[in-house]
């Protein structure tokens, strides 16, 4: 499976690093890790997509499913990510007004919700 | 004539394998470098929408995908056997996804390569759907 999850906590916040593709193929095994870090208690999540090479709308689901779950807690979902080619798809679905979107780990770190 | 067909299982791991060949075949072809991602992209959605709509009927046929160059024009078309989905406008399917439901409709992959691509004909008949998606070409072909 070409995906690559790694998760560690800064404070209260916890940052999932992804990386590789998020796809119809991949995107299950994002979704579940978003489920078990919320049934564990991590509602203010920070998924950095700064090593992510590809991300279609399967993707996007997930992460609309991950930022339901956390607003279930009045929690939050950010993101981070700079690619143009990745932002891109967040413009045209007009997710960018639904996702706050950082330009590194520690500005998402740092807002405050 | 097509340049390149692909038949794939409707399975969810053969989307990568199809990605794949739309960049290279793309490439092949002479498409502009700014597209490649684009092409990607939109063939990554067309046919992981085929494999979504089938799945959620049961169909088993195969997807398929054809690569041509013809006339200056890379065209893409994925063909599958599925029941074709409501039409959705992609405002209304991002209301729903702002509302939070979970997931996001399958009509959101459409939305989003009507989004991403200018050239785009979508046929649907009681046998399945047809997407095709063309991007110009820059530079003679060198592989007709």
């Amino acid at each position: 499976m070409d995906l690559s999850l790694e998760t560690r906590t800064e404070g209260d916040r916890t940052i999932v690093v992804v990386g590789g593709e998020i796809d119809v193929y991949t995107a299950p095994k994002l979704r579940e890790q978003l489920i078990d870090l919320v049934s564990s208690g991590a509602y203010h999540l920070v998924v950095d997509m700064e090593n992510v090479d590809f991300l279609d709308s399967t993707g996007l689901g997930v992460l609309v499913g991950g930022l339901k779950r956390v607003r279930a807690h009045e929690g939050s979902l950010r993101l981070v990510c700079t690619q143009e080619r990745i932002l891109k798809i967040f413009r045209i679905t007009g997710l960018t007004k639904v996702f706050p979107i950082h330009a590194s780990v520690d500005e998402a770190v740092a807002a405050t919700e | 004539m097509p340049t390149v067909e692909l038949r794939f299982s409707a399975v969810p791991a053969h989307v990568r394998t199809a990605r794949l060949i739309a960049s290279t075949v793309g490439r092949r072809s002479g498409l502009d470098e700014s597209l490649v991602d684009e092409v990607r992209l939109a063939v990554g959605e067309a046919c992981a929408r085929a494999v979504g709509v089938q799945q959620a009927h049961g169909v088993t046929e195969e997807v398929v995908v054809t690569f041509a160059d013809d006339e200056g024009t890379f065209a893409v078309t994925v063909a599958d056997h599925g029941q074709a989905e409501a039409e959705a406008d992609l405002a209304d399917l991002i209301d729903a996804a702002a509302g939070l439901d979970g997931t996001l409709p399958i009509g959101f992959g459409l939305a989003v390569i009507a989004g991403l691509v200018d050239d785009l004909e979508v046929t649907s008949n009681g046998d399945g759907t047809v997407v095709r998606m063309c991007w110009p070409l820059l530079v003679p072909s060198s592989s007709s």
